[in-house]
């Protein structure tokens, strides 16, 4: 993790001078590090953004930009620090999704448990397939996953007596206390707490033992377990864990979209998500809120370009990772690092 | 009875034929550079929709389809020298992406040009069905049985014959030495990508009298083409072969005797099936791990 820490972090200093620099620096570094810094930043953004928002609109993409950022969180938790690629993440998004809409509309259960269940049910989807799917690597792995989510993909999209097949269906309310939770305010607020939650505890287990086991796992498998680390059990764990908040904030998206399609599983989504964790830097937590905010706003500025849109949009990713293939946020940070 | 099984037969092997050979422009590029190209779908789409155009602005369809497959190997050297060969240095996963920036622009391009809508070639040899044993089969899976076996023989003795081939097979065992016995080691991914979008390019237009063609179908056609890839186990290409007969194979059947509501997802229950027993695919190598 890039947080500056190790570059900014002074020596102990010799003399006076340079011990209150060191001392200043240090302060520097704690700001500028992910942990403190990086939350802090977080928490004045979300709190000074509304400021800046202007309708409605403003609001409905400060919601889709925080649900990206919390899925693209631990998925970078799998993806960047454990070092395994997973192509199917939007399937369990949308299965996350559809759980909640079918236990809410066709079976009347109150949202909170249906929610609940939906990422329970995913969770226990992930466990049981994490670990012949967890044993293979590289690209076997990024086509097991790959085939996982569109399994996931051509069930909701067939099964129309459940899910309104391709069409999509509609999506009741999230009822809580007995009040409908309505308007995208309402949205943001409970979007961006659940945000700072989720950067909080993704960055705290990052720096405990079982993010350190898990660099261990992407630095060398076998010399992790060699060392004591249970190398599966820690893959399994971090599966499981991403693909119940991917299913989580799928429910919580159909609950405020009011409205899902298959799509929301497809595979261009599940790239999609990819793709914001490689743009950001993977194995950078600020880097994944970087990837979400940019990758949500992205297509939404490039619809000025019309039918151009996918033109624009696929060259820009292949410039950007031919010029920073190591995401936006590493290098940057080195360029910054370089420049000091 | 028989002849029912003959029918699901001739439309396995038919649909079979196209998957291997994306199959096989997957394995080309995976041995010459490991990357998975996911703009594969694009070469085949872009094949049959130029093809379709080619014909429609008046040149005869035997030159448009040559044209159209020569459009397919030049636009694979495109995306190498645009695309993989700046970022070479990169891991894997950047220059998948910049793969999958390429398929989007590429269906982007084809959208603006051609639009969203279906288009469809005429069979290159007439409609009229031929009776074998009770089946049916149209002249056009004759095309492409045919094709995929004159592409398959001559890629077996472009590899195992000449000079070019065995080059490549050498850096895709290993580069650097294949550089140190002065192998131009960039021609030869420069050959790897054009063969390969001349494969993905042959593919679309001989298939694209029997599917139709438009924007997207290169998406499916993709994912399962690299799924019969990693099926034979990826970079081999006898594997790559027996991967997209197997693939196309099951997925008549199942769609004959059992339902052909869930056609598209034989394919990927497939694979994890076989990469939960077998995890490096049919022919795939054991490999094992340094620390």
């Amino acid at each position: 993790m890039s947080d500056g820490n190790d570059s900014l972090g002074a020596p102990a200093a010799l003399t006076g001078t340079s011990a209150r620099l060191a001392e200043s620096s240090s302060l520097l570094a704690r700001l500028l590090s992910a942990r403190q810094g990086g939350f802090a930043l977080l928490l004045a953004t979300v709190l000074l953004a509304p400021l800046f928002m202007d309708g409605l609109y403003h609001y409905d993409l400060a919601v889709l930009i925080g649900i990206n950022a919390i899925i693209v969180i631990g998925l970078n938790l799998l993806v960047g620090y454990a070092g395994q690629i997973s192509l199917g993440h939007a399937g369990f998004f949308g299965l996350g999704a559809y759980t909640s809409a079918i236990l809410t509309a066709r079976y009347d259960w109150p949202g909170l448990l249906a929610l609940a269940a939906s990422a329970a049910f995913v969770g226990l989807v992930a466990f049981i397939v994490a670990k012949p799917i967890l044993r293979l690597r590289g690209y076997y792995l990024a086509m097991a996953t790959l085939g996982l989510g569109m399994i996931i993909y051509l069930v909701l999209t067939s099964e129309s007596w459940l899910t309104g097949g391709p069409d999509g269906m509609d999506v009741p309310p999230l009822v809580v206390f007995g009040r409908p939770v309505m308007g995208e305010q309402t949205w943001y607020w409970i979007v961006a707490m659940i945000l700072l939650l989720t950067y909080w505890l993704a960055l705290n287990l990052i720096d405990s033992p079982v993010g350190r086991a898990l660099r261990a796992v992407h630095g060398s498998e076998i010399a992790a377990a060699t060392a004591g680390v249970d190398a599966t059990g820690y893959k399994v764990l971090i599966f499981v864990v991403s693909s119940a908040l991917a299913a989580a904030m799928g429910g919580l998206y159909a609950f405020y979209s009011g409205f899902i399609t298959p799509s929301s599983a497809g595979f261009l989504h599940s790239i999609h998500f990819v793709v914001m964790v490689v743009f950001g830097g993977m194995a950078s937590i600020v880097g994944s809120l970087v990837g979400a905010i940019v990758l949500t706003l992205l297509p939404q500025m490039l619809t000025v370009f019309a039918d151009y849109d996918a033109l624009v949009y696929g060259l820009i990713l292949m410039l950007v990772m031919i010029f920073m293939p190591k995401g936006l946020v590493p290098t940057l940070a080195s360029w910054l690092r370089r420049s000091r | 009875m028989f002849a029912e099984f003959l029918q699901y037969l001739v439309t396995g092997v038919t649909i079979g034929a196209i998957y291997a050979l994306v199959a096989l422009g997957f394995s080309i590029i995976f041995n010459a550079s490991h990357v998975i190209n996911f703009a594969q779908g694009e070469f085949v789409m872009l094949g049959g929709m130029s093809a379709v155009f080619l014909l429609a602005s008046g040149i005869p369809l035997p030159a448009a389809v040559l044209l159209a497959v020569l459009c397919g190997a030049v636009l694979g050297i495109a995306l190498y020298k645009l695309g993989i060969a700046p970022a070479r240095h990169s891991d894997p996963i950047p220059l998948i992406i910049i793969t999958i920036g390429a398929g989007l622009a590429l269906r982007g391009i084809a959208q603006i040009v051609w639009g969203k809508g279906f288009h469809s070639l005429p069979a290159f040899s007439g409609n009229e069905p031929i009776g074998l044993l009770g089946a049916v089969i149209m002249p056009q899976s004759l095309w492409v049985v045919g094709t995929t076996c004159v592409v398959v023989a001559l890629l077996a003795y472009f590899f195992n014959r000449t000079r070019l081939g065995k080059a490549i097979l050498a850096t895709s065992y290993n580069r650097d030495a294949a550089q140190l016995m002065g192998i131009n080691t960039d021609m030869i991914m420069i050959v790897s990508f054009a063969l390969a979008g001349l494969l993905g390019a042959v593919a679309g237009a001989v298939v694209a009298p029997i599917t139709f063609t438009y924007y997207e179908i290169g998406v499916m056609l993709g994912l399962k083409g690299f799924v019969a890839a990693v099926l034979g186990g990826l970079g081999s290409f006898p594997g790559a072969v027996a991967g997209g007969l197997v693939l196309g194979v099951t997925e008549a059947m199942m769609a004959g005797y059992i339902s052909s509501h869930y056609k598209d997802a034989v394919a990927f229950v497939l694979i994890l099936l076989i990469l939960f027993f077998m995890p490096t695919g049919m022919f795939g190598k054991q490999s094992a791990e340094r620390v």
